[in-house]
């Protein structure tokens, strides 16, 4: 088969065989999976725990359109149950079936990272976004009159949207611009800089910066360096992490769009301090229609000599972009690791930790996009220009994707430090009742808490800010984003595999206003169970929206919740436990029938 | 005053009952300090009075099994769901397994009765007589049809650990069971 031939036969690679095989075929069925399998000399079962864990893979075949709807409850909230209806109705197929021509594929995703123009849909890698239902059933029309979503006419996106390679409906929605960031960045200014000085010096800078993390977990980055080129190795790897999956986060998007360079830049400047050869990009499957962009962007700063084999004071670094295939999970660093390694996205052991031993057992560096950007403008403007905005423990500042019940949803770079309150005035949200902060897996919090500050110190995000109004359910939410973790875990551990759903049966059993006051404590414990026993930060954080929302809204269940008499649970109905059984035996039943009397 | 104490076994094997005869000569200590109202050791059947420490095996996997729980419920102060069964459903909960069948209970029913290999049934009919309590859509653990105060693991709870159980609740002792009694492995 050539498309593995391509990959050289390699088994570490077996994630982009698999998409190019799906891409061809539409689907990777028993027959290719052998095949696949023979020639990169693995087992068939292999290539099948593949296929079958990335949403993006199919064992049977999948249209030549695949439409997926965001199902995430701010396109929810946005309409989504109305564009679902059109578009069921047109290709005249339900979600998750495909049409019998083999022409249309129906189905949900979450949060594609387009929530400040939602509700949004991914036509294969074609992004469109603030769908209505004249546009849902005008995009319908024109897939049957036969059109490729390339073909579709479609709104003109901003900024590097338009540039040809991207050429995007997408806007960047920028509302406000930082000077760390999204402010004038001359270009590979850091890198220059960087060049002239020891490797060691520059890990120091980045120390003394306080830069932390900013996909979400807050790490020293400067230590997260220090740690893999104290390792001795052969070889070490730095990787982007671009997955952006956490529901409601999109700034990562905007950066890919607006400043690959300086993403780059940060990159190539973690390679030269860690004395890194090889690079990856693990960019979302959602964003696949930035990666010719990004690829250009690479190809160009070979040509200049600043990576690749030209790029010698360098050591030859040169980074490839690996293509994510629709895993929430595969944001985390260890399991973004698998993947990049053919795997399924499946978290590893830790120790030891991936800054010892981490892509094919190379020390490696994980960063954030965001993070690599900062990376770059430090090592250009110094440590203390850098803590010039932010708190003491989060210097600098931060791109907060806000999106929900407000007028201007978009992309605000603030310093670390600053109020929800003050984030909601800029965003336009005077009926803000509810705030999530830090995405599915982060905090709600209620009216009386708007004046506490994003930073490590108080409410930490990746940058994830969803504002809801009160007339939304905070209950639909929290069930909602329990799906999402149900939806999402890898299953490798029953914490987090059972405990979410076990989690999620209760909130809709509460929902339904069949429980006591004494759910709330089988609600605490179990969360606190599956946060404390769960093998990676999924499940360590997945109970979030249920024990946030109990502490922060407690009126809201209280609403919900009736005190027990008579020790009987309320959502056991004995008679419809009995209707089949009446049915089969064909009699009614001695002790719950009408006739019988009293207990 | 003497404790009164209930046990029954609902969708349960027996085994939890068997269990607590292995507390050995320590029965004629729990007899000092309780007595015992509805229990298959006394065959009672009926309740004689309000009890303070009800012990239940098994899951509900038909409606007499629910009328007995109610009952117990109705009748103890402390309710004690005791082994796997109790607690989880056990080895009858496996049927659920097969709910998201067209019509599970047939289906279940001609596989116990009909279908399977392994069953020699010369009438060829699925036992209906009227006495026979009907069956639940699915098996029901004892925490999902009323409320349960104290759920003890294992199947069945070793006789140390019923023994740690009743010593407690006897005394009155809000307690947890010691890791060494329910660690399996
Ligand atoms: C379930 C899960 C999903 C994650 N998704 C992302 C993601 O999409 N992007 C990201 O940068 N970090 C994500 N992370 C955090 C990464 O594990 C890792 O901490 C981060 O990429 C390190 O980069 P940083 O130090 O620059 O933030 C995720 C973590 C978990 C547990
Ligand atoms: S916590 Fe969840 S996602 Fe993480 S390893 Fe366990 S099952 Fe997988
Ligand atoms: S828990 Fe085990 S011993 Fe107890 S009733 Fe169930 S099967 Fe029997
Ligand atoms: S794109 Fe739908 S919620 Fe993010």
């Amino acid at each position: 088969m050539a498309i593995c031939e391509r990959f050289g036969n390699d088994r570490t690679r077996l994630l982009d065989i698999l998409l190019e095989v799906q891409a061809q075929f539409r689907f990777v069925g028993p027959s290719l999976m052998e095949c696949i399998a023979r020639q990169i000399s693995t087992y068939r079962v292999e290539v099948e725990g593949m296929v079958s864990f990335y949403a993006f893979f199919s064992d049977t075949p999948r249209g030549q359109v695949v439409i997926r709807l965001c199902d995430d409850i701010i396109d929810r909230h946005a309409g989504t149950g109305e564009i679902a209806r059109v578009f069921s109705r047109i290709l005249g197929i339900g979600f998750g079936d495909t049409s019998p021509d083999g022409h249309f594929t129906l189905e949900y995703t979450p949060c594609i990272g387009m929530s400040d123009q939602a509700p949004a849909a991914l036509l294969n890698e074609r992004v469109v976004t603030c769908l209505t239902p004249e546009r849902a059933e005008e995009i319908a029309l024109g897939l049957m009159g036969g059109l490729n979503p390339g073909e579709l006419e479609l709104p003109e996106g901003d900024g590097n949207n338009l540039n040809p390679l991207i050429g995007s409906t997408v806007r960047n929605n920028i509302r406000l611009r930082g000077e760390v960031l999204l402010g004038e960045v001359p270009a590979d200014a850091g890198l220059r800089k960087t060049l002239r000085r020891p490797p060691d010096q520059v890990m120091e800078d980045v120390e003394r910066a306080g830069l932390l993390g900013l996909g979400g977990a807050g790490f020293p980055t400067g230590h997260k360096w220090r740690m893999a080129a104290d390792t001795p190795a052969e070889r070490r790897i730095v990787i982007c992490n671009a997955d952006e999956g956490e529901p409601g986060t999109f700034k990562d998007r905007v950066l890919l769009t607006e400043r690959a360079d300086l993403m780059i830049e940060g990159m190539t400047i973690a390679a030269y301090a860690i004395k890194a050869d090889g690079g990856i990009i693990y960019l979302r499957g959602e964003y696949a229609y930035l990666r010719n962009y990004l690829e250009a962007v690479l190809q160009r700063r070979r040509d200049q000599g600043l990576l690749g084999a030209g790029a010698d004071r360098l050591g030859g670094f040169d980074i490839r972009i690996q293509m994510g295939a629709g895993a929430y999970i595969c944001g985390e660093e260890s399991a973004l690791i698998s993947s990049c390694e053919g795997l399924r996205g499946e978290p590893k052991n830790r120790p030891p930790y991936p800054v010892e031993s981490g892509y094919l057992g190379y020390p490696t560096i994980v960063g954030n996009v965001e993070t690599f950007c900062c990376a770059a403008r430090i090592l250009d403007r110094g440590a203390a220009w850098f803590r010039s905005w932010g708190t003491k423990a989060s210097p600098g500042t931060k791109l907060l994707s806000v999106s929900g019940d407000c007028e201007r949803p978009g992309v605000y770079e603030l310093p670390f430090g600053v109020s929800v309150r003050e984030l909601l005035d800029l965003a336009g949200a005077p009926d803000a009742a509810a705030v999530q902060v830090g995405g599915a897996s982060g905090q709600m919090i209620n009216m009386s808490q708007f004046d506490r500050r994003i930073c490590q110190e108080d409410l930490p995000t990746g940058g994830s800010v969803m504002v809801f109004s009160a007339r939304r359910n905070i209950l639909e939410i929290v069930e909602y984003f329990l799906d999402f973790f149900i939806e999402e875990s890898c299953g490798y551990c029953t914490p987090c595999r059972v405990g979410n759903v076990f989690l999620k049966q209760r909130i809709g059993k509460i929902r339904q206003g069949l429980c006591q006051p004494e759910d709330l404590d089988y609600l605490r414990e179990l969360g606190r169970t599956v946060a404390e026993t769960s093998r990676c930060g999924l499940g360590h954080t997945s109970p979030n929206p249920v024990l946030s929302s109990i502490a922060n809204f407690p009126l809201v269940y209280a609403a919900l919740l009736k005190e027990n008499r008579n020790g009987r649970e309320a959502s056991f109905n004995i008679q419809s436990a009995l209707e089949e059984s009446r049915h089969l035996a064909k009699r009614r039943s001695m002790i719950y029938d009408p006739t019988y009397d009293g207990d | 005053m003497k404790k009164r104490i209930a046990t029954v076994s609902l969708a349960g094997c027996f085994g939890c009952h068997m269990s607590l005869l292995d507390i050995d000569e320590r029965l004629l200590d729990l007899l000092e300090l309780v007595e015992f109202d509805r229990s298959p050791l006394n065959d009672l059947k009926r309740f004689t009075g309000p009890c303070d420490i009800g012990l239940v095996e098994g899951g509900c996997c038909n409606e007499e099994n629910v009328h007995t729980l109610h009952e117990f419920r109705a009748n103890c102060d402390i309710l004690v769901a005791v082994g796997q069964c109790a607690v989880m459903g056990g080895l009858p909960v496996m049927r659920n397994a097969i709910m998201h069948a067209e019509d599970p209970l047939r289906e279940c029913l001609e596989t116990a009765y009909l279908d399977s290999d392994y069953v020699l049934n010369p009438t060829n009919s699925i036992p209906n007589d009227p006495a026979l309590p009907l069956l639940l859509d699915k098996v029901y653990t004892l925490a999902d049809v009323v409320k349960v105060d104290y759920q003890i693991p294992g199947c069945p709870p070793s006789g140390e650990t019923l023994w740690h159980t009743l010593d407690a609740l006897i005394a009155g002792r809000q307690d947890r069971l010691p890791y060494e009694l329910i660690k399996y492995d």
